[in-house]
């Protein structure tokens, strides 16, 4: 994994990755709504894997990098907002 | 008593399967298998929530060696494995991950590197009138239904779906997206593999990298077993695809034009499989060549009324079918969509009546009904829409006991919370009082 992305780099990028995540999956809220820290799966958001496919499918075409799940990172990378939004800019290429 | 070999096609050096670390052939799986048979605790009902297909495969042959019958449920939810608890007393649950499998015993997959292939001599055999699965579907009663699988049926279904995609002649390695535990995975990925001369990859790609990297993993030709979902997906993400020489798809309606896409870009030709649990597989088609299906070898169906029928073959009985459908000469037929209020969400099937009646049990819901909107997008998913009547409950609360009692995939989004819900003067609830609220609350902005 490349080297980690400064904090405010992350923070600056939470709110595109949010607004990014509500368009894909049409969700029914704000994208200020979603709390950077809580799960996105399960107790939290409660995206399904059917979710994660079409956010892999948005971040790969907005971002330029493709995710892999043969990565150990992958449950850490979809545990919050914050995490994806880390994950992003240490990868993207784009 | 009639018996049936374990594996059919292939002899004892043949692979039957490809890992990272290399094949498997098939004295090496049946090493693994009676290795593993010895290993399973008693009992006569094996939950097998392998992710790996191998280890999914060398559970599912253990089981028939140690006398288990083999549980496929189409949920993991709590609700489910409590039912399952209730209903098979003697149930494991073979695990090759952290799944929490609640009160239910479970035994991890165990290293089997001890295992002598050295010492297979022979193929075991089955009866083929044994109950070898049960696959579950949740009925329009709104209750789980088993469907019993002989092992003679399923060697049945396996060498007719061969034939039809002419992989007994040409034995291709499979690369599935799908579960192997659902009747599209378990048929097209496993049984495919016992007794359709092919081998399978053991993983379950997931991401566009992930199928590419699988394909180049094995060598050809290859057969990529996917879904509509799955395959849109892979062809937007606009990856450089490895050579596919043969694509098959089920589990939900794909469009012409998805499918002509997938074989420009592939320059493999596509087949879509029809069929359900409750009958095994019944049809396939080229779906770039036409709107018609052909029936595979032995499968008959029969009308009355407007119901339609499966039956010979695999099926077991004479099981009605939830499509409209029209009879054509030449063991062909044409598809007209569903009868009933069965849905099906990414290749999971339910019913509304088995949702709603979730839904009712979350203590606080006064009156909730959920809502399939009309198919927005071809190929893509559609979701599920619940309006619920509790006062005391939120949304968050709410999804929280749902989630305790139905599939993720199933979770309404959203759910909209109404002072009460359009029924009629009889109780009843038609459609269209709740397309109109949907209309009102969501189309409109009901944020």
């Amino acid at each position: 994994m490349s080297q980690a992305p400064a904090p405010e780099t992350v923070d600056a990028l939470l709110p595109e990755v949010a607004a990014l995540i509500v368009e894909a999956l049409n969700l029914e809220m704000a994208p200020e709504e979603i709390a950077p820290d809580a799960p996105l799966f399960g107790e939290g958001l409660g995206l399904d894997s059917i979710d994660v496919l079409e956010i892999a499918l948005v971040i790969s075409k907005q971002y330029g990098f493709q995710l892999r799940s043969d990565n150990a990172d992958n449950v850490r990378i979809f545990a919050s907002l914050r995490a994806l939004t880390a994950y992003i800019a240490s990868q993207r290429t784009k | 008593m009639n018996a049936l070999p374990l594996i059919s096609g292939l002899d004892l050096d043949g692979t039957f399967a490809w890992l990272p670390t290399g094949p498997r052939r098939v004295r090496d799986f049946l090493a693994d298998a009676r290795a593993l048979a010895e290993r399973l605790p008693a009992g006569g009902a094996l939950l097998n929530l392998c992710h790996d297909r191998y280890r999914f495969a060398v559970g599912f042959a253990a089981g028939l060696l140690a006398g288990k019958v083999s549980l496929q449920p189409a949920s993991q939810s709590a609700e489910t494995l409590r039912r399952i608890g209730d209903d098979f007393p003697d149930v494991v649950c073979l695990c090759d991950g952290d799944f929490d499998t609640q009160d239910l015993p479970r035994c991890d997959f165990p290293d089997l590197s001890a295992a002598d292939p050295g010492q297979v001599a022979d193929i075991p055999r089955i009866s083929s009138d044994r109950v070898a699965a049960i696959l579950f579907t949740s009925g329009s009663t709104g209750l789980p239904q088993p469907h019993r699988k002989t092992w003679g049926r399923l060697v049945a279904n396996g060498r007719a779906e061969a034939a039809a995609l002419g992989l007994d002649r040409t034995p291709h390695v499979l690369v599935g997206t799908v579960p192997v535990q659902h009747s599209f995975g378990f048929e097209s990925t496993f049984l495919l593999a016992l007794h359709g001369r092919c081998a399978f990859w053991a993983g379950k790609p997931f991401y566009p990298q992930d199928i590419a990297a699988a394909l180049d993993a094995v060598p050809r030709p290859r057969l990529l077993v996917t879904t509509p979902f799955h395959l849109s997906t892979l062809l937007a993400s606009g990856i450089e695809l490895p050579a596919i020489d043969q694509l098959l798809s089920a589990t939900a309606p794909l469009s012409s034009t998805l499918a002509a896409e997938a074989e420009a870009r592939s320059g493999a030709p596509l087949d879509e499989i029809y069929g359900s649990t409750e009958s095994g597989q019944l049809a396939h088609r080229r779906t770039t060549a036409g709107a018609e299906w052909t029936l595979l070898p032995g499968i008959r169906l029969e009308q009355d009324a407007d119901r339609t029928w499966a039956c010979g073959g695999h099926v077991e009985g004479r099981v009605p079918l939830s499509d409209r459908i029209e009879l054509l000469p030449d063991q062909r037929f044409l598809l007209h969509g569903r009868h009933t209020d069965l849905i099906n969400i990414a290749g999971k099937r339910t019913s509304l009546a088995y949702l709603n009646h979730q839904i009712a049990a979350v203590p606080g819901v006064v009156d909730a009904a959920f809502f399939l909107p009309d198919d927005e997008a071809p190929d893509g998913i559609t979701r599920l829409t619940a309006f619920v009547v509790a006062p005391t409950l939120d949304s968050r609360r709410l999804l929280a006991a749902l989630r305790q009692r139905i599939d993720p995939l199933f979770l309404p989004r959203p759910a909209i919370f109404v002072d009460a819900l359009p029924r009629n003067s009889t109780g009843k609830l038609p459609r269209s009082g709740l397309q109109a609220l949907y209309a009102q609350k969501v189309q409109h902005g009901g944020r």
